[in-house]
């Protein structure tokens, strides 16, 4: 990828609601290049969408996040991929990755109740035909996620102004 | 009692840092969003932090050898000659000092005598002029202005030298404004100083944040200069270590005797574990070819140009600086000068800026606006003085 677009898409990844003009200033580019260079991004497919981190435990909302590893038979021709499009069409599947090591594939679930994720462990995930077998982990508590420490220390020690 | 008798009379006569009389008011309101530090924000790269621990752990917490590891000295060595192009030898020419704050007090103290005359380019960095007036010199300001960059200029300069002019303090990056020197620049200010045997004290500590595309010139560099200059750097600012207090000076041996030796008796060596930290960092920094700098550097870039960008659209006058972190936007559009702007603004929008006076006179109209911070805490004090100017209107 070209360098401009590079750091156009650093600067994205880093707050998605910059402006093409602010990137712009930024770079030290013109405000065309910046919207050409987003373009292209978008085009290709390189920016898939744009979206927030939120921190779920400030909502006030109740949720529940699981990571699911699920060890699969892979399929004649198709291998792994028929079974993850499978998985892919449910909504509260956030994730689906393919996994090195002694599982197969990582399923990331966001869900209201611990209830909604044993539902979907039991009547959905485990009944396609191919699984066979899960694990499921709820997630505790997130530290870090999206990039971001959740409740940052940052700047707690340093003095306001000095010397 | 009458503790005047025992107030040397120098001491006594220091003005308070105007910093410093900032600070407590800052202090005093409750979460201010502050763009008043002089310090990077990002944390000492993590070779150095975790060197440092180690090494503390192996129980390496005796006195080091007085200049400094030589391992260390040997990194200087080979990291300014790197960058720079200048050799010096780690036995004879390079000190190792408790941050570039004490290589400045050192050098002044190893080089003047009572009643010589030090000139410093106004506004610049708080400590000189105390640092000059203790040592027993006279400090004579030369004034820089906006119109040249806040380049110190070959002319500003020579009509500030007199018969007794013997050093000339040469802060660039420079903080407060943001200026720096080119060669060109430089090769005109080194014809002074080598037609009117002057020496140079080069405080280089932000030479790593300067954002043109030749980068840093050391004024060491200009021929005829090196045996005229002590340059004067660090850790702080280039590998984020401002609390380590870690810096160095680099010279002919003949002046480095004297400081190493005023160094011995009053210092003993830099701090034990900040060696350790530096040794890390600047190893790693020769292998990888400074990424981290580098990566720091596009950081600042990006908000530099954010800044000067918006103050410049709010309708604060404000130059491109092309060194250290810091903008320096004029104020007087305002009707206010610099203190009364900071004031005000800390008082109606609990955001702290520095005011210019703190860094001399000529820095009266102006305010100097920190971007060692995030983004996102840039935009909201960029936010405040919006919001600040458009209720004055």
């Amino acid at each position: 990828m070209d360098e401009l677009r590079k750091s156009v898409l650093g600067l994205l990844k880093e707050d998605a609601r910059y402006s093409a003009k602010q990137i712009a200033v930024m770079l030290g580019k013109t405000e065309s290049e910046i919207a050409e260079a987003i373009g292209y991004l978008e085009e290709t497919g390189v920016i898939v969408k744009y979206t927030a981190v939120i921190n779920g435990d400030k909502t006030g909302e109740d949720y529940v996040d699981a990571l699911i590893e699920v060890k699969v038979t892979p399929q004649p021709r198709s291998g792994f991929d028929a079974i993850a499009e499978e998985i892919n069409r449910f909504d509260e599947v956030k994730a689906v990755y393919l996994m090195s090591g002694t599982y197969d594939l990582t399923v990331m679930l966001e869900s209201k109740t611990i209830r909604d994720i044993s539902l979907f462990v039991s009547e959905r995930l485990s009944t396609i035909d191919c699984v066979v077998g899960t694990a499921t982990h709820f997630i505790m508590k997130k530290y870090k996620d999206g990039g971001v420490v959740l409740e940052s220390e940052e700047g707690k020690n340093r003095m306001a102004v000095h010397a | 009692m009458d503790y005047k008798r025992f107030v040397n009379d120098r001491a006594a006569s220091l003005k308070p840092s105007g910093i410093r009389r900032f600070f407590d008011l800052v202090s005093e309101k409750k979460g201010a969003i502050s763009l008043g530090v002089g310090e990077p924000d990002f944390a000492t790269p993590y070779v150095g932090r975790d060197r440092a621990v180690k090494y503390i752990n192996k129980g390496f917490t005796q006195y080091t050898p007085n200049g400094g590891y030589p391992e260390l000295r040997e990194l200087i060595s080979a990291y300014y000659s790197r960058r720079y192009g200048l050799v010096y030898d780690p036995k004879t020419e390079i000190l190792v000092t408790v941050g570039a704050s004490e290589a400045i007090d050192l050098a002044l103290r190893a080089v003047v005598s009572y009643g010589d005359e030090v000139l410093l380019p106004d506004p610049s960095y708080v400590s000189y002029l105390p640092c000059v007036t203790m040592s027993g010199a006279v400090p004579v300001t030369v004034p820089c202005s906006e119109k040249n960059g806040f380049r110190l200029t070959a002319k500003a300069l020579e009509e500030k030298i007199t018969a007794g002019t013997k050093v000339l303090i040469l802060p660039y990056p420079n903080n407060p404004t943001g200026g720096i020197l080119e060669r060109a620049d430089l090769e005109a200010i080194a014809k002074v100083c080598i037609e009117r045997d002057i020496l140079v004290i080069s405080d280089e500590i932000y030479s790593e944040l300067t954002y043109t595309e030749s980068g840093h010139v050391s004024i060491a560099s200009i021929p005829g200069m090196r045996e005229r200059t002590v340059v004067i750097n660090g850790f702080s600012k280039a590998f984020a270590m401002t609390g380590w207090r870690l810096g160095y000076l680099l010279c002919p041996p003949e002046l480095l005797s004297p400081m190493y030796k005023i160094h011995q008796y009053t210092i003993m060596c830099a701090p034990t574990a900040s060696q350790h930290a530096a040794i890390g960092v600047l190893r790693q920094s020769l292998e990888d070819d400074f990424a981290s700098v580098k990566e720091m550097r596009s950081q600042y870039d990006m908000r530099r140009r954010y800044l000067v960008n918006e103050f410049n659209e709010m309708g604060l006058h404000c130059f491109e600086p092309e060194g250290a972190f810091y903008v320096f936007p004029s104020v007087e559009g305002t009707g206010m000068d610099g203190e009364a702007f900071a004031e005000t603004l800390l008082e109606q929008k609990n955001g702290a800026v520095v005011p210019g006076s703190a860094f001399g006179e000529g820095g009266k109209y102006f305010v100097r606006v920190s971007y060692a911070y995030s983004m996102k805490n840039l935009q909201k004090a960029v936010g405040l003085i919006r919001e600040f100017l458009s209720e004055r209107e």
